[in-house]
């Protein structure tokens, strides 16, 4: 028997209204179902105008996040179960504009992320019959925890810096950049540090700490964003004392 | 290099909904709240600076500066301020060394040591630094 | 003024985004257009798990990986195709190596390949077992340094612009705003992957609604070899999520509801404690799909609230080798399905994976229109045959996206300029979705005629087929167009419009449906992934070819067939399991399996 929950989602009309509202819809559910499941059976069966993105349904396209009870989440990897007996109270993602309803738009960090150069930079490029550039199980596992972002764009919700600031670059493309960064194929650091070592970049950052905590896929932006600093200062220290570059 | 751009792309739609962040922002959730009392907490690292540089002034100066210095520290409002200050200035030492693990990683080896690890290390160095300086006052 | 490019990409998947660097890298004066309806990262080839196939192992041989490819799909692969993807292959994936894509490793710091079902060798490229995301998000990241290209992101592609026979361009809706524009090219290249929302089971995402076959059937080229629907042996029950096939690769077991390995009934081989390349849980996708249905059939499933089901079993596994070679399948099973691989058994049953059929094109991308190209899973070369074998897909689309991009290059540079008059046919199209969409006040609900079509493609042309059902499917699918035409659309917004949309992709979905019931009642056989129960053994007499299903000015389908490309390899049998297919399989065949220790 399936058990029914009440969903307060918010909508936002952008030709009709200024502000965004609150509309309550109740749906049945079982333990299987995501809260994404809960907002199709909206749109498919109650109110066909409920906008929201949403696509792979297995949290690796990012697609789908969004406010589940003031937390950024991604609504096909939150289960409706797990906030009986509700309601539930579905809004955008916060810190972004809102296009309309649950949908938001991203282009920032879009652009943002060009800035940081996110792929492989080399003097020299080997041909590709010379084989693989030989990295060690332990070289990939330097960077691999950030080549696992999937942009979902929960880490800018949850950053009140960018919320404050939305010039800051954010903890998703500091990752990424990092995420080049530490890859032993790269030779980028150097042009990558000109973008983040400005005010808007790494220093934005006051480690909030919350990205890290809301990432789904455990990147932990904040820990980039921290060895950055740590790496940025470090290269300024060695600046200082060896002028010429030792 | 010329930069890739989005033909669709329009930064600043007026029909947007652009939404203005609450004052009390801070106060939505704790871990929120956590980071502006650590940012807060600054001012009291400033005062506890400007003590220490009073504190130095008035051994400078001679004895009776020093006495008087003493008699002042003494007063209820400066313990107050002192006690509070005390207070957040171990609560900054605490955020400070959980942030470090994350931003240090540290390697023997081929293994990544663990973040626990690195953590303990911060604080058997404050506990080492303390006792040093405990020695030298209690010593002297 | 409508924006002009000289060649115009829909999709920004992995084919997509291979053909749009393709192009810069083939001549950087021209100018490129990316038309996706979703952000490029969020292409469906990021689901993809467990691999991507390529020669690289110094006991493996491109012959090899070229027969497996051929025996797996049943004869039905254009050879000469099979040959340049084969040799292609292994370069292409390393070229992804060099723009930093993290595949696994040996602990001496080359690549690590495994095993995978239907390959006799370990040739299949991983980054653990989440393949496709990362390939994906390499491909995007690397395109954002090419500045000749520009994207249309969430702009979703309702029709070709065609004058003269000749493809010149799109017409979209920019969902942000819903202005309808024309972009105009030289030439077109279609990546809009495959179609597995026809069916109600499915790996596949949301977006992947055929979109890119119905636009190119209704502009005129026909589609090919679409009644070949991959069922992927283990699925989810309930969201359909995939368990990759990397799982079995890795030693897992398929087990019926007495612990039996029951593969071992279907002519697969026997059990071996290890895996062993082409055999048992390694066999082709279509033969263990269609060994689970016989398994149903004599009673030996688990009923589930979900259906009836098989487990898989990896327990024996351990925790240390799931987390390092198939983490994912863990992180899928934990959180969809409650449960934890290292302790319980997986429930799984067939679900529609992939799409062997497409636009019909030759081994350059170009489809029988002038000035349109297509590539991935939307395109049908064909490598894929009446089967395609895992982590053959992922190399296929930087392939071809490959070849498309750069045949679409040559092209463009020598095509005339686009006439200015097919920019008129965005007006009228403008006209279409205003009436269709906005115009009346339909009665029909989007979502019941979706799940009717569903339900009537899976009811017709599931694993097993028979001409009865299928006349039935045609009919109801007839039925559905017509009440398609009463459609009920309550969203009157022309910002972010998701029920206009869903629609238009409904309607994608009903043409391609049709296309593919025509195609499977043509085809009086059984080869592969089309198994007909009155027709149950392969024709080859009649039906070595491709069927080509094109659409008459009603609507209706016409179906025709034309021969398969055979160059080195005759038509054999398929043998799986110990028997030996040209004579080498044995020592394979007890060999113990493992892969390289990379993570
Ligand atoms: C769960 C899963 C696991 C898989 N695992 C493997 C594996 O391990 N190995 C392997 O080889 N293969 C695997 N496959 C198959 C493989 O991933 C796909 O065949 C392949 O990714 C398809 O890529 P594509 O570029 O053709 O299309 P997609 O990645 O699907 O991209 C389609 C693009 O077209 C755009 N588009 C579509 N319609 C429109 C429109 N109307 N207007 C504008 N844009 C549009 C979309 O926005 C998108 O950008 C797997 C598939 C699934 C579902
Ligand atoms: S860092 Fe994590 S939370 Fe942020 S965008 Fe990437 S995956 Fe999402
Ligand atoms: S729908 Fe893809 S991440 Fe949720």
């Amino acid at each position: 028997m399936a058990q029914r929950i009440r969903l307060q989602i918010a909508r936002y009309r952008p030709e009709q209204e200024s502000e965004a509202t609150f509309d309550e819809y109740e749906v049945p559910y079982t333990k299987e179902m995501a809260v994404l499941d809960g907002l199709n059976f909206v749109k498919d069966r109650l109110d066909g105008t409920l906008a929201y993105r949403w696509s792979c349904r297995m949290g690796i396209c990012g697609s789908c996040g969004m406010t589940v009870n003031g937390e950024p989440k991604l609504t096909c990897a939150t289960f409706l179960g797990d906030y009986a007996p509700g309601p539930l109270r579905v809004e955008p993602l916060r810190n972004f504009p809102v296009i309309r309803d649950l949908i938001v738009d991203i282009g920032d960090f879009m652009r943002k992320l060009v800035r940081v150069k996110p792929w492989i930079v080399r003097s020299a490029e080997k041909p590709i019959a010379g084989g693989e550039y030989l990295q060690t199980p332990e070289q990939l596992e330097e960077y691999k925890p950030f080549s696992m972002c999937i942009n979902c764009m929960l880490c800018y919700s949850a950053c009140p810096i960018y919320g404050l600031d939305p010039k800051f670059i954010g903890p998703a493309a500091i990752a990424l950049a990092q995420r080049y960064n530490l890859d032993n194929r790269d030779e980028g650091s150097a042009d990558r540090m000109e973008v983040l070592s400005e005010h808007e970049g790494i220093w934005g950052c006051t480690f909030v700490g919350e990205c890290t905590k809301v990432c789904p896929k455990h990147v932990d932006p904040a820990g980039a964003i921290q060895r950055y600093k740590l790496t940025a200062a470090i290269d300024s220290m060695k600046a200082f004392f060896a002028p010429r570059g030792a | 290099m010329e930069q890739t751009h989005t033909y669709g792309d329009t930064p600043y739609h007026p029909r947007w909904l652009r939404r203005r962040v609450s004052t009390y922002w801070w106060l939505w959730k704790p871990a929120y709240l956590r980071f502006i009392l650590r940012e807060g907490s600054c001012m009291f690292v400033g005062w506890f600076t400007v003590y220490l540089l009073l504190l130095l002034a008035a051994l400078l100066e001679g004895p009776l500066a020093y006495e008087l210095f003493l008699a002042w520290s003494a007063t209820p409002a400066v313990l107050i301020v002192n006690v509070v200050t005390l207070g957040f200035v171990v609560f900054h030492a605490i955020t400070f060394f959980q942030a470090a693990p994350q931003a240090m990683v540290v390697r023997l080896g081929r293994a990544r040591v663990a973040p626990q690890t690195v953590l303990l290390g911060h604080y058997a160095g404050w506990v080492v630094v303390s006792a040093v300086v405990a020695f030298f006052l209690l010593g002297a | 003024m409508t924006p002009s490019y000289d060649v115009v990409l829909v999709g920004g998947g992995g084919a997509g985004l291979r053909a749009a660097i393709a192009i810069a890298e083939t001549n950087p004066r021209l100018t490129i257009a990316v038309v996706s309806k979703v952000y490029p990262m969020r292409s469906h080839t990021v689901s993809a798990e467990g691999g991507a196939a390529g020669v690289i192992a110094p006991d493996d041989s491109i012959d090899e990986h070229i027969y497996d490819t051929i025996s797996g799909g049943d004869w039905l692969c254009d050879q000469d195709a099979v040959e340049a993807f084969v040799h292609e292959a292994p370069q292409e994936l390393m070229r992804l190596e060099h723009w930093g894509c993290p595949w696994s490793r040996e602990p001496d710091g080359r690549v690590a390949v495994r095993p995978f079902g239907g390959m006799k060798k370990m040739r299949t490229w991983f980054a653990a077992d989440k393949t496709g995301f990362h390939m994906l998000h390499t491909l995007f990241q690397t395109s954002l340094k090419y500045g000749g290209v520009t994207r249309y992101d969430e702009w979703f592609v309702t029709r070709l612009l065609v004058d003269d026979g000749r493809v010149q361009g799109v017409v979209a809706i920019d969902l942000k705003s819903g202005r309808v524009e024309a972009i105009t090219a030289k030439a077109v290249i279609l990546c809009t992957g495959g179609c597995g929302k026809v069916f109600p089971f499915t790996t596949n995402a949301a977006i992947k609604t055929g979109d890119g076959m119905t636009l190119a059937y209704r502009a005129g080229a026909p589609l090919k070899d679409m009644e070949f629907v991959q069922y992927h042996p283990t699925g989810l029950p309930f969201t359909g999520i995939l368990i990759t096939e990397a799982a079995r690769a890795e030693g897992g077991y398929l087990i019926n509801k007495d612990g039996y390995r029951y593969l071992q009934d279907y002519n697969l081989g026997t059990p071996q404690p290890h895996p062993v390349f082409r055999s048992m849980e390694l066999g082709p996708r279509d033969r263990l799909s269609q060994a689970f249905v016989k398994e149903m059939e004599k009673g030996r499933t688990i009923e589930t609230p979900y259906g009836h089901v098989v487990h898989l079993d990896l327990r024996h596994l351990g925790e240390k080798k799931i987390n390092a070679k198939i983490p994912f399948v863990r992180e899928l099973c934990t959180k969809y399905q409650n449960l934890d691989p290292v302790r319980d058994l997986i429930p799984v049953r067939p679900v529609v994976h992939y799409m062997m059929g497409g636009i019909h094109t030759d081994i350059h991308g170009a489809t029988p229109l002038p000035g349109l190209f297509a590539a991935g899973e939307a395109a049908c070369v064909s490598i894929n045959g009446a089967n395609r074998l895992g982590s053959n897909s992922l190399p296929e689309l930087l392939v071809f996206g490959a070849r498309a991009g750069r045949a679409a290059a040559e092209y463009a540079s020598q095509a005339r300029e686009v006439d200015p008059r097919v920019i008129a046919q965005k007006t009228d199209e403008h006209r279409r979705l205003e009436q269709e969409l906005f115009g009346r006040k339909g009665r029909e609900r989007i979502a019941t005629l979706r799940d009717e079509m569903q339900k009537t493609m899976e009811a017709s042309a599931g694993i097993y087929r028979a001409a009865p059902a299928l006349r039935q499917g045609v009919a109801e699918l007839q039925r559905l167009q017509e009440r398609y035409a009463d459609i009920a659309i309550e969203d009157h917004s022309r910002t972010f419009n998701t029920e206009r949309v869903s629609a238009l992709e409904l309607s994608f979905l009903l043409d391609v449906a049709q296309s593919m019931l025509a195609a499977a009642l043509a085809r009086e056989e059984s080869r592969g992934a089309h198994q007909r129960t009155d027709f149950p053994k392969r024709d080859d007499q009649r039906f070595l070819a491709h069927s080509l299903v094109s659409r008459n000015a009603d609507g209706s389908c016409r179906v025709e067939h034309r021969p398969v490309t055979i160059t080195r390899w005759p038509p054999g049998e398929r043998v799986y399991g110990e028997a030996a297919p040209h004579g080498t399989a044995h020592q394979a065949a007890d060999r113990p399996l493992s892969s390289g220790a990379g993570v």
